[in-house]
């Protein structure tokens, strides 16, 4: 094959469901992808799986499969990759079997590739010299090693594209680089030499621009306010990436969808979360964005040229999540003159109240949203709006203290100032913190790992 | 205001987290508003106008390939997105705030205009 077509229906968990059916249905696609896991969306998965052993992966995505029946059997080149594996790709794989023997696919190969969970070794990787340091802060693994939930290595390509090479349809991965999904069946279609840098940095940003579905063409678009009546959101067509073996990417969506591919809506995502452009790591190239162009060639196809690669880094990302306390949030609607400055006052209020009951809580916010908030300071002037979501949001070790700090909220309709409502609804609760702790890993110590069965020979 | 424009008259952008981090990339549509923005689109400059928040330095990287900036600002979120006290915990709506930085108008003001969009 000297190209292939690769779309993108999920950028993160809870995305829209109705989706992946629809774009292999009309995308003429070689590959489907369904990207879930962020930052910390492992760490969830982790608590999971400490309940019940046979849980930890995403679990819409045996529904997505249920969904995919009609796909996978007619189209028998189609494969799909993803991480939906999350803490637990082997299950999730039995999972997806379970829902394909049912539907009669029982001779329909699928794999999953694991090794990207460091935890049960952790010790043995401490010992061995890993020191586990905090990329951001510098701060070492010590302050928070009883507190870990989670860390995973962000594998590469590799354990994809073998797993592609021994036939399976469906791959499920744990934690993998996002633009690995798409690495993967371009190196194993093409043949592509695993240094050929500037081939894997091509692939690589085809990742980097469909992993976050809609965001490609036309959702969070900047320029909504202007083009809005050009085209429509609410049947936005997911990205495809067109890839051709001589490193050649075409961004589009399937025709008679909303949305749009432009070099603008294209070079918005081009831009999303990334650091210095000149680096961008993944485990299989350190490619360069500086150089990378688009161009529009039709209607809602863009081609992406120009990515440079160089030699991809000796170690792993790590993703650490430690237990960091708790968090509550509690919200009232504040009304009439002056309302941002009132839902202030009141947050005060809320704040003063558990003071004198001698409750000190470690960290606290006060927002009045509708007048600017979400960027403090961050907006031109404006005049203050009739009503204000008052937001108050608290962090602290002890969650009895925030089931306290969250009982001061309704009081405040009869006991504060005049305007004062939105108080219906169940009292929201104290939820756990998971804070992140990027770090690496030395690739020598992580052992990607592919195991494949037929959906009728995984086990139950 | 009249002798200033928003930035958004002259560019795009997006925002996101990254650990403890946000980026906001921004986009000129023309050259000629790319070499603007570099003169003109400083890191001072978004740094006073990200003031309230509690970055710790900014930090700006060309991709003259697609005519943009990028702005990384370690300490945004005021403790990365998942121990953030914000509504905006991961950042998505700082690129909007950024279009609003308010620059000289340039003599040649027309030529950084956004062309035709090719959805006209």
């Amino acid at each position: 094959m000297s190209s292939i077509r690769i779309g993108n229906a999920a950028g993160f968990w809870g995305d829209n469901l109705d989706v992946p059916r629809a774009l292999c249905e009309s995308g003429r696609l070689d590959y489907l992808t369904l990207e879930y896991l962020a930052e910390l969306t492992l760490s969830i998965l982790a608590h999971q799986k400490t309940r019940d052993p046979a849980a930890g992966f995403v679990s819409d995505f045996p529904h997505v499969v249920r969904d995919l029946v009609s796909c996978l059997s007619d189209q028998p080149g189609l494969r799909v990759v993803t991480n939906a594996g999350g803490m637990n790709p082997a299950r999730c794989a039995a999972a997806v079997a379970e829902s394909l023997r049912k539907a009669g696919l029982a001779d329909l190969p699928i794999a999953a590739v694991s090794g990207d969970d460091l935890l049960p070794g952790f010790d043995e990787h401490l010992a061995s010299g890993e020191a586990f340091t905090n990329l951001e802060t510098s701060a070492a693994i010590q302050e928070v090693r009883g507190e870990i939930a989670s860390a995973n290595a962000y594998l590469g390509a590799a354990g994809i594209c073998a797993a592609l090479s021994q036939g399976a349809r469906i791959v499920i991965t744990g934690r993998v680089a996002d633009a690995s999904l798409c690495v993967g069946p371009a190196v194993y279609e093409f043949g592509w030499d695993w240094q050929n840098w500037n081939l894997l940095a091509a692939a690589t940003v085809a990742g980097h621009l469909i992993e976050c579905g809609a965001q490609a063409t036309g959702g969070m678009f900047s320029v909504w306010d202007e083009l809005s009546t050009k085209f429509s959101l609410a049947d936005v067509g997911y990205p495809i990436a067109e890839i051709h073996d001589s490193g050649e990417v075409m961004i589009t969506k399937p025709p008679l969808t909303g949305g749009v591919v432009t070099v603008d809506s294209v070079a918005e995502q081009l831009v999303y979360e990334i650091g210095d452009p000149a680096h961008y790591l993944t485990p299989d190239v350190d490619a360069d964005f500086r150089g990378v162009t688009l161009r529009q060639v039709g209607e809602d196809q863009v081609a992406v040229s120009g990515a440079r690669g160089g030699p991809a880094p000796e170690t792993y990302k790590v993703s650490i999540a430690y237990h960091d306390g708790f968090m509550a949030a509690g919200q009232l609607v504040i009304c009439g003159p002056n309302a941002a400055d009132k839902a202030r006052a009141c947050g005060q209020i809320i704040l003063d109240r558990l003071a004198r009951a001698g409750v000190v809580l470690q960290r606290t916010n006060i927002e009045a949203l509708g007048s600017g908030d979400s960027v403090p300071g961050g907006w031109p002037p404006a005049e203050q709006p009739w009503e204000a979501v008052l937001r108050v949001t608290a962090h602290d070790p002890a969650r009895e203290k925030l089931q306290r700090f969250l009982r001061e909220f309704a009081p405040l309709v009869t006991a504060g100032p005049p305007g004062v409502t939105g108080y219906t609804g169940p009292r929201s609760k104290p939820y756990p913190v998971m804070a992140y702790w990027p770090s690496l890993i030395s690739k020598n110590r992580v052992q990607p790992h592919v195991e494949l069965h037929t959906a009728g020979d995984w086990p139950a | 205001m009249t002798d200033t424009i928003a930035l958004r008259e002259i560019a795009h952008a997006r925002s996101g987290d990254k650990g403890d981090a946000a980026n906001v990339g921004v986009i000129a549509y023309t050259q000629a508003g790319y070499e603007y923005l570099d003169r003109e689109l400083t890191e001072a400059r978004v740094s006073d106008h990200l003031s309230q928040l509690p970055v710790h330095e900014v930090r700006r990287f060309a991709m003259p390939g697609i005519m943009a900036y990028n702005f990384v600002l370690p300490g945004v979120l005021g403790g990365g997105a998942s121990r953030s006290l914000r509504i905006d915990s991961q950042g998505k709506v700082l690129a909007l705030s950024v279009l609003e930085i308010r620059l000289p108008k340039p003599s040649d003001l027309e030529q950084m205009l956004p062309p035709p969009s090719p959805t006209d």
